[in-house]
């Protein structure tokens, strides 16, 4: 899988949320520049992650791995990991693997930040 | 029209089917269909798939490879006959009931494995996902683990590297002490000797390079519930209860005689 084709960029939109935009593929490739823009999100004080998949292109199962263990090392920081801007087909994906269960999914932005308590 | 009018769903749409034939359609329980002769199904059919997510024990990912000289066979070859022959690299002692037609997304296979102690365990997998470099296997309830297995081939350096990838949490209680007891070393020399044969399929031996990672080592506790659904259990159960069932189909012939 082309590596390059892949972007995350992080965005401060309050004291305590991050959100990272996802742009690209998410394949098993991506660890390295995930858990860069994880590490880059998760400064002292924040207590929520938002991922913003509404630039995915495409992600396979090596993906879906990356965000479990994402979604571990937040969790570790007593972070909370939520999402917004998945296609029908990602949410079915969630859906499947029941990550879900773990990760808060929105439609949109705006409820994403209000279910993290945070504020533009 | 003003390009503000322009709809972007479409370019959504056609970016969300290039994997879309990858994936299993979404399942809430899973269904195993017919089952093979000399399969036992008692602990797949209802139940649900379960992620690291949903396991008790640690989180795990252990990573095992095996190189191959590139000329030998390129990776979407080695993909293809890897789904084809699934079953075939299996250590003896284990089955694997998949279709006839190899490795296919949403597919339910029945697992019959030998464990410590001659132990028969009864559980299965679905296929995840499955594209021309790789393919992933995800547990059910009851199951061993709770995760998923992802094999795949690239091609680096004039090697074609095939791996297999797991990524797991001990699905309950007692099979976390299994696990702490020799099923961790069981494990690894079952991903070794798979990925032996895989390579001696292709007129090569290679040793088999070994990475484990301990990802979360705090255990999910509130999950311990989950040792309800033990294929562990359950299939201890069904082995003893086999004189039992003996007799009963005994006493059925009879009476259908009569």
């Amino acid at each position: 899988m082309p590596e390059a084709a892949t972007s995350f960029d992080v965005r401060e939109v309050s004291d305590g949320t991050r959100v990272i935009d996802i742009k690209g593929d998410i394949t098993a490739a991506s660890e390295e520049v995930l858990m860069d823009a994880y590490g880059r999100a998760s400064q002292p004080g924040v207590r929520a992650i938002v991922l913003n998949f509404s630039g995915l292109d495409y992600m396979n199962s090596g993906g879906i791995g990356l965000l479990v263990t994402l979604l571990v090392r937040a969790q570790r920081q007593r972070q909370q990991v939520l999402a917004h801007g998945l296609s029908d087909h990602y949410r079915q994906i969630f859906e499947l693997t029941r990550l879900d269960e773990a990760v808060g999914i929105h439609d949109n932005e705006d409820d994403a930040l209000a279910a993290a308590g945070a504020s533009r | 029209m003003t390009s503000e009018n322009v709809e972007p769903p479409v370019v959504e749409e056609k970016e969300a089917a290039r994997d879309a034939t990858n994936w299993a359609k979404s399942v809430s329980r899973l269904n195993v269909g017919e089952v093979p002769e000399g399969a036992i199904n008692i602990n797949v059919e209802g139940k649900r798939l379960t992620s690291p997510i949903q396991g008790f024990g640690k989180m795990w990912q252990k990573t095992y490879q095996v190189r191959l000289p590139a000329e030998r066979v390129s990776a979407t070859d080695l993909i293809a006959t890897w789904k084809q022959r699934f079953p075939d690299f299996w250590p003896e002692g284990n089955h694997f009931y998949g279709s006839l037609t190899g490795i296919e997304p949403g597919e339910v296979a029945l697992l019959n494995m030998t464990l410590p102690g001659h132990m028969k365990l009864s559980t299965g997998v679905m296929v995840l996902y499955a594209d021309e470099e790789s393919f992933t296997l995800m547990t059910p309830q009851g199951h061993l683990f709770a995760g998923w297995i992802t094999f795949s081939a690239l091609e680096r350096e004039g090697e074609t590297v095939a791996q297999a990838q797991v990524l797991m949490r001990a699905s309950d209680p007692i099979f976390e002490l299994g696990l702490a007891l020799g099923g961790h070393s069981q494990e690894d020399r079952f991903w070794n000797q798979t990925l032996t044969r895989l390579a001696a399929h292709f007129d090569h031996e290679a040793d088999v390079d070994t990475k484990v990672v301990c990802v979360d080592k705090k255990r999910q506790w509130s999950k311990w519930r989950n040792v309800w659904h033990s294929s562990a259990i359950r299939s201890t159960i069904y082995t003893l209860g086999a004189p039992g069932r003996a007799l009963k189909r005994l006493f059925r012939r009879d009476r259908a005689v009569a």
